[in-house]
């Protein structure tokens, strides 16, 4: 079912006209004229409206329903894929997806936040938000890869880590923490790829890497804009203003410099309109990246990586 | 009339009396609601006296409590936060830096530097909560990652007593950033055998527990401290439910494996400085 945002509905619109009158065409009355006219229109409107975006906007489009999720992006992109699971502790955690698959024929690892597209495969999901769990596996699958040196590709899309009591007992902050850590110490390529939602230390638990690159339509940001409107604003209805005072857009967060190395550009209008099209670019940047770091040492890469983390600052210092 | 008049004037003979008592002379606990002198909970390290409630202390009151008189050589200490984003909530980032600083005195929410711990040398990062929430930005993250190095360079161990309410927002993605890039540098501190001790106080909690504050080769808390992933409250809107009793409390993490101990603030030192010795081995 094709879901649509607001500021979509236009362009809805228009796409419902031309879908009738390709219906209602037969071999004696002809609309292949209108409906060029039509399409034209469409993705006049579409231009317009994609490159005038508020942040919140995009930060809907980020969220949309019908984005491609990593499962999505697992099938365009990779081959031979199977999914492991389970952290070996308490249980397996369906809000992040481990596994090992073939890109162009290449042996890697695969993690990503997966998240639903109806309510029950949201509820399964957990929304995206994986609880200690969930880390403690992509942890055990991470240094698994490391173990057979194999690189390991992860796709970011989370609200944030769940915050519940069973997460806090069973030590969310550790879990997060422990794969920040561990992850500045993987021997192996590292390229991370924020596809949808960013959300604060629930996505960077699996974030730490040599390339950090996101989709022209994802977000990434310290906390959620509903979050940091309730902290900030007092009010959590206050999302779309604090949305702009975050800049979580991939080009505000491309303009800091040292954060993203490449934004990737997704089909007009969004992943979501065309999930091969958006999974086709992004494999030409995984394959690139890829290829650059394929020839670095287990100490260069991290290295590599430790330097890319240890330059982001933004400070004063007065003599 | 005469009854009348005489009490008026008494209750406002009453009333300046009061006012002319100096402010702050009592305290009110806020865990045991007891009324206080002062001078006793100051004197008794800022602990309640009859309740044990550990109030907040300042970063320098704590290095006070922790290094040996005279050996705190401070690291970093014109370092200042800045509003790189024109971030703007009720009030600039630029002004709140600027309030923070003329309240604190002092360059950020965490002040780190070197000394002695009963003659061990240490570099220790101290983190100041009355300085916007404690909230580590750019100038957190990057004294912090300094002092581990300075640790890793003079093979001396770190010690970081966070209080922290987590990321400060003002700085968004680069204040996450600060997470990966401190718990990056204490993989390198890990690697080369040098002990970090974790000491979590009240309040800690988000980007700093999420990171470092939970990554000691022990962490250590301070009795009923507040410590967690994500704010009491944030929990409570989430599933809809009040939270029980002692919930992110530091005995509650102690029970769940999270802390190795819970140390009073007046055995502080001596522990730390015997946990050193031992991984050490001097």
């Amino acid at each position: 079912m094709n879901h649509y945002l607001d500021f979509e509905k236009p362009i809805a619109e228009l796409e419902t006209k031309i879908g009738e009158l390709r219906e209602y065409s037969t071999d004696s009355v002809d609309f292949t004229g209108d409906i060029k006219k039509l399409e034209k229109k469409a993705q006049k409107l579409k231009t317009e409206i994609y490159t005038k975006l508020t942040r919140w906007q995009r930060t809907q489009l980020a969220r949309h329903a019908n984005r491609p999720h990593t499962l999505d992006y697992i099938e365009h992109i990779f081959t031979e894929f199977f999914e492991v699971h389970g952290d070996r502790n308490y249980r397996d955690d369906p809000a992040l997806i481990c596994g090992f698959a073939k890109l162009d024929g290449k042996p890697c690892c695969v993690i990503g936040h997966q998240k639903g597209r109806n309510t029950k495969e949201k509820v399964h999901r957990n929304f995206g938000m994986a609880n200690p769990e969930g880390y403690r596996k992509a942890l055990r699958v991470m240094q698994m890869a490391d173990q057979f040196g194999l690189p390991i590709f992860t796709f970011v899309d989370t609200p944030g880590a769940f915050p519940g009591i069973g997460a806090e007992e069973r030590g969310q902050a550790e879990a997060i923490a422990r794969n920040l850590r561990e992850m500045a110490m993987l021997k192996v390529p590292v390229i991370v790829t924020v596809t949808g939602e960013g959300g604060s230390g629930g996505a960077l638990a699996i974030a730490v890497g040599n390339r950090v690159m996101m989709m022209q339509y994802s977000v990434y940001a310290v906390i959620s804009p509903e979050g940091c409107a309730a902290i900030l604003w007092n009010d959590g209805a206050k999302g779309p203003q604090a949305a702009e005072a975050l800049k979580l857009t991939a080009q505000d967060v491309e303009k800091l410099g040292t954060v993203i190395d490449d934004v990737i550009p997704e089909p007009l209008g969004g992943a979501h309109q065309d999930h091969k099209l958006a999974a086709a670019s992004l494999k030409e940047y995984l394959l690139k990246h890829l290829s650059e770091l394929e020839d670095l040492s287990a100490d260069e890469l991290i290295e590599q990586r430790y330097q890319r983390f240890r330059a982001m600052a933004e400070i004063e210092e007065q003599q | 009339m005469v009854w009348f008049r005489k009490k008026t004037a008494l209750t406002a003979s009453a009333e300046t009396k009061k006012v002319k008592i100096p402010e702050g002379v009592w305290s009110k606990c806020k865990n045991c609601q007891e009324i206080i002198y002062a001078k006793e909970i100051e004197r008794n390290l800022n602990v309640c006296p009859k309740c044990d409630y550990h109030f907040r202390i300042g970063a320098r009151e704590r290095i006070e409590l922790i290094l040996d008189a005279g050996t705190f050589v401070e690291m970093d200490a014109n370092m200042r936060s800045v509003d790189f984003l024109d971030f703007k909530d009720s009030k600039k980032y630029k002004e709140r830096i600027k309030a923070a600083l003329k309240k604190a005195g002092d360059g950020d929410a965490v002040i780190c530097g070197t000394g002695n711990l009963e003659e061990l040398p240490v570099v220790v990062a101290v983190f100041d909560f009355a300085f916007m929430g404690g909230s580590m930005g750019s100038v957190v993250g990057e004294k912090i990652t300094r002092a581990i190095e300075k640790g890793l360079e003079s093979h001396a161990p770190v010690l970081i007593f966070s209080s922290s309410g987590g990321a400060r927002m003002q700085e968004s993605i680069h204040s996450l950033m600060q997470m990966a890039k401190t718990s990056a540098a204490l993989a390198k501190l890990k690697a080369a055998g040098i002990p970090f001790i974790s000491v979590l106080t009240d309040p800690t909690t988000g980007g700093v527990t999420a990171s470092f504050a939970m990554l000691g080769d022990l962490n250590i808390a301070e009795p009923r401290a507040l410590i967690g992933f994500a704010g009491p409250r944030v929990i409570e809107q989430t599933i809809r439910q009040t939270l029980p009793d002692g919930f992110q409390r530091s005995e509650f993490l102690l029970e769940h494996g999270m802390v190795d101990m819970i140390v009073p603030r007046s055995e502080m030192k001596q522990r730390l400085s015997q946990v050193l010795r031992i991984f050490t081995k001097s």
